[in-house]
């Protein structure tokens, strides 16, 4: 497939974006100016880019608690971003869910559960809705591998497959759900192997190859759109970090996460891109420049926006309803 | 209209407000061709098609969490749930789903769904066929819960669940849906948070939900034969909850029973009777009493059945407690 030129730019810069981002997260960590626990997906970028890449802006996303990237991927501005990530007023859900729960209708992205599984039903109905009501959309629920062992998984897929909605279901395998690895959570190997009990087509693709990701995920979409079904997709990549900051990954082997950095995406793209001589040096680092500085001026604009209203709290949990007492 | 039934009253009600939005969808297990395990959309199916009303595999989850993604992205959906049990299967997707969404996303997501499912003893279904779990639900902000006590208030009130756009939890009771009762023509729409009262009386105030009404209203004629003049509230709804209807009532008779089938630890009666003592302590001149199941799983035969569930006469013993005539 021929990936065109300004599609494999956007790529890179949405890759990059993800890495200094999480990277100025781990900077900001250590000052105390961040509430939470953070969940970092450095070394995945090209899964979580790759992925949103083949997506339309009219598309639903659902993302994985790891998942800033895609939800950088699906077009949240990095202010509101940051604003979530500081738990301030002006972020997307206004203090309430924060940066477990990045939000925003308007770009697709209906946000993340940080009760693992609890998307794949959800991502189902958004389908079902775009079916019934016939407007194109195409869902894509991105999930980690440990997520990929609760129930909800073969609940929402099969119904999703009897109904042969449009919705693509990706799994991010970084091989690890907190300190369990994959081979012990499971007797197979390729967690793309189980779309074979629901009839539908399962991918198994190089989650460190960007647009190899791209390829196979626009591949799903289009054929979701087509009114064919779901697909499975399995892209096999790796955490670097920790299950969350702070945590000390203690069970895995400190070799492990050298050859897989070893394995950068983003050193791979921007190979790639230099030899196809659509990048070169100085025009990379103007990239870095400009990104470095959407990242300043978020974390700026995060900081200097005002926390919310403690009397806050009560509010948006029902929409206004006509027909209430008011008693 | 002649009297209808309980589920005459619920499937004539889905189908005007299907009729009305062409975007309402159904969906649940055997709801299709079946009708659903009660008859509730029998006929439906066959009205609207098989993309409004969507029977599903025995997949509690998939059918909670796809009613609400649809009606998060625009489609008003009614989710059947068999059984109250049954939602515990789901409890992810109405615990942590469902109810935080729209809080969660800041207020941004409207989510335009119904859960119905039907709850209650007194067929011998045995422990997971059986429980009463609304104090489940009432403890979770986000939801709304409606219970109805007849054919009426079903309809009234399922017309408002549906036109309400946030997660509203209608829990029906599997004894109820033979009942009986008038409902006059035309369209109406009770409002929530409006408790009813099902018969005045100025000496005990009996707040009740669901079936528990009707064996309420029993109670009272009992009583009244020995002389004592019973109001029997009907709630209706749980959230939003009328208390100042209770209160008028309270202040009023300055007795209270409160009357649930759920299990009497940690039952809604507790929540109501401390809101109670909370505002009008003063009123009171007893004690207030609670009358719920024993707390044990629901048991399988009659007898047994019988001694778990609330009866007409623990509710007249609770009244002459309150009353302090043994």
């Amino acid at each position: 497939m021929k990936i065109p030129e300004e599609k494999l730019l956007w790529i890179y810069k949405k890759m990059l974006t993800q890495r200094m981002l999480e990277e100025k997260i781990l900077e900001l960590i250590p000052t105390g100016k961040l509430t939470g626990h953070f969940h970092l997906g450095i070394g995945e970028e090209a899964t979580f880019i790759g992925a949103c890449a083949a997506l339309e802006e009219r598309d639903y996303l659902l993302p994985t608690h790891r998942g800033l990237g895609c939800v950088i991927g699906k077009g949240i501005p990095l202010k509101k971003m940051m604003a979530d990530i500081y738990g301030k007023a002006t972020g997307t859900t206004k203090g309430k869910g924060g940066v477990l729960r990045i939000c925003d209708a308007g770009l697709g992205v209906l946000g993340l559960s940080a009760t693992l599984g609890g998307i794949f039903p959800i991502a189902m109905g958004a389908a079902l809705s775009s079916k019934l009501l016939n407007d194109g959309r195409v869902t894509l629920a991105i999930f980690g591998d440990g997520q990929s062992n609760r129930g909800t998984f073969h609940e929402a897929i099969n119904l999703a497959s009897i109904w042969k909605l449009p919705v693509v279901y990706l799994c991010e395998n970084n091989q690890y759900a907190i300190s369990t690895s994959q081979k012990k959570a499971m007797a197979i190997k390729n967690i793309a192997d189980r779309a074979i009990g629901y009839g539908i087509p399962g991918k198994v693709v190089d989650g460190n190859d960007a647009l190899a990701v791209y390829e196979i995920t626009l591949e799903a979409v289009n054929r979701a759109r087509a009114g064919k079904g779901p697909t499975l997709i399995e892209a096999k990549t790796y955490r670097w970090r920790p299950h969350f900051e702070g945590e000390g990954a203690s069970y895995r082997a400190p070799k492990e996460a050298e050859v897989w950095k070893k394995k950068c995406p983003i050193s791979r793209l921007r190979k790639r891109m230099i030899n196809l001589k659509l990048l070169n040096q100085l025009q990379d680092e103007k990239i870095k420049e400009e990104i470095a500085q959407e990242i300043d001026e978020a974390v700026k604009y995060a900081e200097e926006s005002p926390v919310p209203r403690p009397e806050d709290a009560l509010e948006d949990l029902f929409f206004p309803s006509v027909m209430e007492s008011s008693k | 209209m002649p009297d209808v039934t309980f589920v005459e009253s619920l499937r004539m009600t889905l189908k005007e407000e299907m009729d009305r939005d062409p975007s309402l969808m159904l969906i649940g297990e055997d709801i299709g061709r079946y009708g659903g395990i009660f008859g509730v959309t029998k006929g439906l199916l066959e009205e609207f098609g098989p993309h409004r009303v969507r029977s599903t595999p025995i997949s509690e989850s998939a059918i909670i969490g796809s009613a609400l993604g649809a009606a998060m992205t625009g489609i008003r959906t009614v989710a059947e749930i068999m059984y109250v049990d049954f939602t515990t299967c789901a409890m992810d997707q109405i615990v942590n789903q469902v109810a935080k969404m729209r809080y969660m996303s800041g207020g941004k997501a409207k989510i335009p769904l119904v859960i119905r499912t039907q709850e209650g003893g007194g067929r011998g279904n045995a422990a997971q066929h059986s429980q009463s779990l609304e104090a489940l639900f009432l403890h979770i902000p986000g939801l709304k819960i409606v219970m109805p006590s007849t054919p009426y208030d079903a309809r009234g009130l399922l017309k408002t669940a549906i036109r309400d756009d946030n997660p509203v939890m209608f829990i029906e009771h599997k004894l109820l849906y033979a009942t009986k009762g008038f409902i006059p023509d035309g369209e109406f729409l009770i409002p929530f948070g409006q408790a009813d009262v099902k018969r005045k009386g100025k000496d005990v105030t009996v707040i009740a939900i669901s079936y528990m009404v009707m064996k309420a209203l029993r109670a009272a004629e009992r009583l009244a034969e020995e002389g004592v003049d019973v109001e029997v509230i009907d709630l209706r709804t749980l959230v939003p909850l009328d208390l100042e209807t209770l209160l008028q009532s309270v202040r009023k008779t300055n007795r209270v029973v409160i009357v649930h089938e759920g299990c009497r630890r940690g039952g809604i009666g507790a929540e109501i009777a401390s809101n109670i003592m909370e505002e009008a302590f003063d009123f009171l001149d007893a004690p207030i009493q609670r009358v719920g199941a024993l707390n044990v799983p629901i048991p399988f035969s009659e007898p047994l059945e019988n001694a778990v569930i609330p009866s007409e006469e623990e509710i007249v013993t609770a009244v002459k407690k309150v009353l302090y005539r043994t």
